[in-house]
């Protein structure tokens, strides 16, 4: 039901990283955004509705203090807050914001690297907007850094710093629907499978914590009060925000999962694998009875791709977009 | 990315070296006695002591042409000599083989048993030598004590360091064409059948639960794919099955080592760029390459022995004309710019080499620095 469009060209090949595609209907303009990491540097490009015309933008990663190789980034991600737009890069040395295009840099903030034993990988990874109007990104230490966003101007500030992970943060969402009550708005996953949900506010609260079960949780989601991870052993479960109880269990596919992506207006969820396939799942919750559902709606094939990212390119769920590891070229899908 | 990367990596390209070398030795009908010296006195050079304890040392990756030199010493390691076509081709030979492992290992993990098949196939090389296999297991040891501690994410980061570290680099194989796991724009066809990686469900069931744990509700999905289970896990023990064939000796007499060098007008563009970026790491990677070259004991034939030229091309016109013809942006040639055109940066390697020396006297007579100059001019 879905069908393959005309591919955009990228100036560079993706790297293999988790969540490695971000996509962006900037509020008020025809535009579709997209951006993908290549390894030191990530391509912005913009689409113009119609498909006819692109502008592409390169940013690099920013290198702190003395180069002693060449700096990684790890994610680029749009976070959206209703004042203003603004990407996020992440790299082994820190965290650099944006304005949403690329064009200004307002905001960079160095890691910590000395207090780190050397053996240990260093890098921020994990992006999301929420209580809108923080930025929370992850580190490989398992930190949650809070910034507290003004509503222009650069002022931006750590205002909390989240404790409760102990192994390298891998992604974190925000709610992209309509919360329950008590249910939060916010879950963070790590390299060892631990999920925390949080409620966002002047301070952030941990309501509940989904222990690890032996694998890496490498993507996450969050909508209508329902969590849904991607993991290294090919499965999404979906748990219960508020309680963290399962719900349901997915063998979806059949190596490391890299992407999930949520449309919030249908509940669909889009899956992308180092399998080369990718998966269109609906989910459906229950209010009067509590049920929660999935069910299978499409696959494809990305012959010969290991897929490294996934996004939805409309809220309804309608098209989508991939990356895949080593290839210059974001894949389009609609529905037919 | 991961500091945890550069003794997997070396030991794979090394291992893939050992196995090119050994078909090349076959088909060039080198005597067996001057043969085996060769692939020990390489072995040797490369699981030793010190040179083995500076790679352990976590580390970041370097770039493709700073390793390069690293195997040019290697293969010279002995009374052999390769020219410059030659060692070019063994280089891409052996980066494209351990790529296509990295990308198609099921597990991130299942690094760790590619590895293990390249050292056993080594051990094989030099089981007549039990100082050597001495050398080789001390590696395995240490091996087994760095990465069994490793969590599966850890193991990823590895992987995805590698990764990055291979882009971009499309090479077409032969062997790997005519296997047909290659496709002719140099990307590697990913299988979707065949076993699941080891505590991988096949895809195709849902089941979904109530509040109470209970599983209420369970259906299933179809898709292209077609996995089974796999049998066993591979043994991650000094000794045992690794199940896992890559990195495994794809060479035989009947599969001889070939290459299409070729890379695309699009590489081209990417390479450009990153050869006139300034390179703020260049006395990084010399200081790196000085560290590591510095463990490398280099032999040259002398005396009793007679060196000989081994040839990666079947005749010695097919290798010349490859040196004519190979791709501009297929050259390793940036660390030959930076070490000669640059007096600072001459004397700054010189200095170096010079502390080397002053912390380990060599016997030999022959100047290192002026060797590690030398051997980079000739990049």
């Amino acid at each position: 039901m879905y069908r393959k469009e005309k591919s955009i060209q990228l100036k560079s090949s993706s790297a293999a990283l988790y969540n490695n595609l971000s996509v962006l209907r900037p509020p008020g303009r025809q535009l579709l955004c997209f951006s993908a990491v290549h390894g030191p540097s990530v391509t912005v490009l913009s689409a113009a509705a119609d498909g006819l015309g692109f502008s592409h933008r390169q940013l690099q990663a920013k290198e702190g203090g003395m180069a002693v190789s060449t700096c990684v980034l790890t994610q680029a991600s749009w976070c959206v807050l209703p004042s203003r737009v603004l990407l996020v890069l992440t790299s082994q040395k820190g965290i650099q914001m944006y304005e949403f295009d690329g064009s200004i840099m307002v905001y960079w903030h160095a890691l910590d690297v000395t207090e780190h034993p050397p053996a240990q990988a260093v890098f921020a990874r994990g992006i999301a907007a929420a209580g809108g109007r923080f930025i929370c990104v992850g580190t490989s230490s398992g930190l949650v850094l809070v910034f507290d966003i003004p509503p222009k101007g650069t002022n931006i500030t750590v205002s909390e710093v989240l404790e409760q992970h102990r192994d390298a943060i891998t992604d974190i969402a925000a709610e992209l629907g309509r919360a329950p009550d008590g249910a939060g708005d916010l879950v963070t996953a790590d390299d060892a499978g631990t999920l925390c949900v949080w409620s966002a506010g002047e301070e952030f609260t941990l309501l509940s914590k989904i222990p690890a079960f032996g694998c890496a949780c490498s993507s996450v989601k969050l909508w209508n009060g329902v969590v849904a991870a991607g993991y290294g052993n090919g499965q999404i479960r979906l748990y219960e925000a508020a309680t963290g109880l399962l719900r349901a269990e997915v063998n979806a596919h059949a190596r490391w999962i890299y992407a999930l992506d949520l449309a919030p207006q249908t509940g669909k969820l889009l899956s992308g694998a180092e399998d080369s396939f990718v998966h269109v799942w609906k989910l459906s919750t229950n209010p009067d009875t509590d049920d929660v559902e999935i069910n299978h709606c499409h696959a494809e094939c990305v012959t010969d791709t290991q897929v490294c990212g996934a996004r939805f390119c409309d809220p309804e769920g309608n098209s989508f977009a991939v990356t895949g590891y080593d290839l210059s070229e974001i894949f389009r899908y609609a529905r037919a | 990315m991961s500091a945890r990367t550069l003794p997997l990596l070396f030991l794979n390209l090394g291992g893939e070296m050992l196995y090119i070398l050994d078909q090349r030795l076959r088909a060039q009908s080198i005597p067996g006695e001057k043969a085996r010296k060769v692939m020990n006195d390489i072995i040797t050079t490369m699981f030793n002591k010190k040179f083995m304890e500076e790679l352990f040392k976590p580390q970041e990756l370097y770039s493709k042409k700073a390793l390069r030199t690293v195997y040019d010493r290697l293969a010279h390691a002995s009374i052999m000599r390769l020219n410059q076509a030659s060692m070019d081709k063994l280089y891409d030979l052996m980066t494209m083989a351990f790529k296509y492992q990295v990308l198609l290992c099921p597990r991130p993990k299942d690094i760790l048993l590619v590895t293990f098949n390249h050292l056993d196939a080594i051990k094989d090389f030099v089981r007549d030598s039990p100082g050597i296999l001495n050398q080789v297991d001390e590696t395995f040891r240490q091996l087994i004590e760095t990465y069994s501690c490793l969590s599966a994410g850890e193991f990823q980061l590895i992987r995805q360091t590698l990764l990055i570290f291979f882009q971009d680099m499309h090479i077409r194989v032969s062997i790997f064409l005519k296997d047909k796991v290659q496709n002719s724009n140099g990307h590697f066809v990913l299988p979707i059948s065949g076993p699941v990686p080891w505590g991988t469900e096949v895809p195709g069931l849902i089941r979904m639960f109530n509040r109470s744990g209970d599983e209420v509700k369970r259906t299933e999905f179809t898709t292209d794919g077609n996995y089974v289970t796999p049998q066993r896990e591979g043994s991650f023990d000094l000794y045992g099955d690794r199940v896992l064939k890559l990195g495994t000796n794809m060479y035989s007499v009947s599969r001889p080592v070939e290459t299409h060098t070729s890379g695309s007008s699009k590489n081209l563009a990417s390479h450009a760029k990153e050869n006139i970026t300034p390179n703020p790491l260049a006395k990084e990677e010399l200081n790196f390459l000085a560290r590591l070259l510095g463990g490398l004991e280099v032999k040259k034939p002398g005396g009793s022995e007679t060196g000989f030229r081994l040839n990666l091309f079947t005749t010695d016109e097919e290798e010349e004309h490859a040196a004519l013809t190979r791709p501009e942006e297929l050259s390793y040639k940036v660390i030959n710019i930076e070490a000669t055109q640059e007096p600072g940066r001459r004397a700054e390697l010189s200095r170096i080499l010079g502390e080397l020396e002053v912390a380990e006297p060599r016997p030999a007579s022959s100047g290192k620095g002026e060797d590690l100059l030398a051997l980079m001019d000739g990049l």
